[in-house]
């Protein structure tokens, strides 16, 4: 079970890291890839960048608890999270996760799964910048509801 | 304790970072939120709708309310917007 985490300020490749992941391996048969990229506007207002503040240390354990969590959860033979922090500009990548195992269910519900917790766990507060001004982005409830249908019913709070 | 602030919660506040010392009534995250509130305009203003701040006791979410006794870090923070 091959784990990475990485939190950067730096742009990432998603093609290398997927690579990386399946190189020299004949027993992975699904992969699923996700990468969250800053869009160009929000609500039709364009924006000029995305500025990620973070936790430093949290934002790592967080991640690898739920990391954690999803390999408990599904037979996984390899997870990569990349989350950037700083300033990002429309066009860039955000976030990666990717998720592999023997069949697709498993790294679909992963993958999923992971995407669901870092939206709404993992201490990192997106700030927009556009000409108008600096504006903190709202938690949306939506996202609230995607994390609750993971929980199990002893879990649930 | 070292208490510490993001986003929003940290511009209100006007500090990232600060070690404070509170009163021994104060026993538990919301009351702590409750306390920092009247330390002064900037506090007032950051902790004013306390109910959507999140809290974490050495880097792990906790409870409104779950005690502060022993906790060396805490963090105040609205809800998170990463991903």
């Amino acid at each position: 079970m091959q784990t990475k985490i990485r939190l950067q300020r730096e742009e990432f490749d998603a093609a290398v890291e997927t690579a990386a992941l399946t190189r020299d391996r004949t027993d992975i048969g699904a992969l699923v890839t996700f990468t969250g990229i800053c869009r160009g506007a929000e609500a039709g207002e364009p924006i000029a960048a995305l500025t990620l503040e973070h936790y430093p240390g949290m934002a790592e354990a967080e991640i690898a608890r739920h990391v954690e969590e999803a390999k408990a959860r599904w037979p996984l033979m390899g997870v990569t999270v990349i989350h950037r922090y700083g300033r990002i500009a429309p066009g860039e990548n955000i976030v990666l996760v990717v998720t592999a195992s023997s069949h697709r269910e498993a790294a679909f519900a992963a993958a999923e799964f992971l995407m669901d917790y870092l939206k709404t766990q993992a201490p990192f507060w997106k700030q927009v910048e556009a000409a108008t001004g600096k504006t903190w982005v709202e938690a949306k409830d939506a996202d609230d509801l995607a994390v609750a249908r993971w929980r199990k019913p002893e879990a649930a709070e | 304790m070292k208490l510490v602030y993001f986003a929003w919660v940290r511009e209100r506040v006007g500090k990232a970072d600060e070690d404070i010392v509170p009163p021994p009534s104060v026993t538990t995250v919301a009351e702590l939120m409750r306390w920092l509130g009247t330390r002064g305009e900037e506090y007032a203003h950051a902790f004013e709708h306390s109910k959507s701040i999140r809290a974490a006791i050495d880097k792990s979410h906790v409870r409104p309310d779950t005690a502060i006794a022993g906790a060396r870090e805490i963090a105040f923070f609205p809800p998170m917007t990463g991903g």
